[in-house]
């Protein structure tokens, strides 16, 4: 077990390599209780959304999701996040355990002069992430509703063995699968039902391993308050619109940016050296060796000029590298 | 907790056990568990003159890298080659197939000033 953000969490159960591959070919469950979820309510809960967020809440229907960015005012992230659409003028925010207070903090006050009302229910919610191409046909018996007709980043509220949920095609493996958001009081029903049924308990250390793969930052490492989301893969998610530090965030060119490198030998880890040359051009924020791939694998800021003779300095040795896309992994499709 | 009696330890969780004149060095049951699955080792380089307590090793598992000292001073005489295609050996059979390199003692009476299998148990016991 390892303290995170003030909660006890299993790095593994089993192992990290089997729970890794248990989730990319089978189903996996991780407990995910630690995450913070706001929710943002009244007439103008969409316009302070759209202020707030990188991404466009607009473009959302009811029980529909997606994943976004706070700004703040000097082209930096506060945190990034998941905005769920729950009722017509109703979103849920889940949002970083480790960026609860930071975000909460920074919500309420760009929602002064909002007709809203923030609300932060961390403590009211457990969540379970089921995640793997067997996820839907394992849960489709336990619950009442169908989800055959759910498509990814849709939300919805149902039934799991009598127990009252929120589910969410969403996660952060890159692998199909479910968030379910319930009770603490009914989580660890939910949590056995599921384990009953076959799937594989999943702990810290495969869930970074896994979002590693499918190219998802963690905030902390590749995002933080003074990295430029329009420098990384992820600048997909701002939209054209009227948003908080706009001006901050789309002036000026990228220094650096944030790239995959594959290594063929040696294992990269965060806050090892990135060189040219001989030249240190950057800074490995999270790597690991690769489960499926069975090489290193890294998310790096570089030089954005730099992309030729690339090296890892690992322990004073350097490993070449080569820039790759992500996920460097092919991943189930839904 | 497996911890064989026909050898010695050290707080770090190496294990070190003399045979024909050798040191022989791996790493406890303990720190296999501990580190998880083993994806690479990366061995010191024959002939080197390593000094007690000198990192001269590095496992990698998927989690972390951490570094393996030595427990006597010596100079590296072999390294365990089957490491190079089967680091989870090291997690299989940590006592023996999993082995990490000889040492050639500079004095091995060393070996002796290194914590018995009973002490080396109660220092697992102190830090679970």
């Amino acid at each position: 077990m390892v303290e995170f953000a003030g909660w006890e969490l299993p790095v593994m159960y089993s192992s990290i390599t089997s729970e890794h591959l248990a989730v990319r070919q089978n189903a996996g469950l991780f407990d995910v209780s630690h995450m913070g979820e706001f929710f943002v309510r009244g007439p103008q809960a969409l316009e302070f959304l759209r202020w707030a967020t990188l991404n466009d809440p607009a473009r959302l229907k009811v029980g529909r999701a997606q994943y976004s960015m706070l700004p703040n005012d000097r082209g930096g992230v506060v945190d990034d996040i998941y905005v769920y659409r729950v009722g017509e003028g109703e979103y849920l925010v889940v949002v970083n355990a480790a960026n609860v207070a930071k975000d909460w903090e920074h919500l309420s006050r760009l929602a002064a002069g909002y007709d809203v009302e923030l609300e932060n229910a961390s403590d009211d919610w457990a969540l379970l992430a089921l995640q793997g191409p067997r996820a839907a046909a394992v849960l489709d018996p336990l619950v009442e509703a169908d989800l055959n007709d759910k498509k990814k980043n849709s939300t919805f509220t149902t039934s799991l063995g009598g127990v009252p949920v929120r589910l969410a095609r969403t996660g952060y493996t890159g692998e199909d699968g479910f968030e379910i958001f319930t009770s603490p009081a009914d989580a660890a029903g939910v949590w056995r039902a599921l384990i009953e049924a076959g799937v594989t308990p999943a702990g810290l250390g495969a869930r970074d391993t896994l979002r590693l793969e499918a190219g998802f930052p963690l905030y902390g490492h590749e995002l933080t308050d003074e990295t430029n989301p329009r420098c990384t893969p992820l600048a997909w998610v701002i939209k054209d619109k009227d948003y908080y530090g706009r001006e901050a965030m789309e002036s000026g060119g990228c220094e650096r940016r944030l790239v995959g490198l594959l290594l063929e030998r040696g294992i990269p880890r965060a806050g090892y050296p990135v060189t040219s040359g001989g030249e240190v051009v950057g800074e490995v924020t999270s790597g690991t060796q690769s489960p499926l791939l069975k090489k290193g694998i890294a998310l790096a800021w570089i030089k954005s000029d730099a992309a030729d003779g690339l090296a890892v300095e690992i322990r004073g040795r350097s490993y070449p590298a080569r820039i790759v896309p992500t996920p460097f992994v092919e991943l189930g499709k839904k | 907790m497996n911890i064989p009696e026909d050898r010695r330890y050290t707080k770090t969780h190496e294990w070190a056990k003399l045979e024909d004149g050798l040191v022989v060095v791996g790493i406890s049951d303990f720190a296999q568990e501990s580190l998880g699955d083993v994806v690479f080792v990366e061995t010191p380089e024959v002939g080197r003159e390593v000094a007690a307590g000198e990192a001269v090793a590095v496992i990698e598992s998927v989690k972390t890298a951490s570094d393996v000292y030595a427990p006597v001073s010596g100079k590296v005489a072999a390294v365990n080659e089957a490491l190079a295609d089967e680091p989870e050996l090291v997690n299989g059979d940590p006592y023996n197939a999993g082995w990490l390199f000889k040492i050639e003692p500079a004095d091995p009476a060393e070996l002796e000033s290194l914590l018995s299998p009973e002490d080396y148990a109660r220092v697992l016991e102190e830090e679970a």
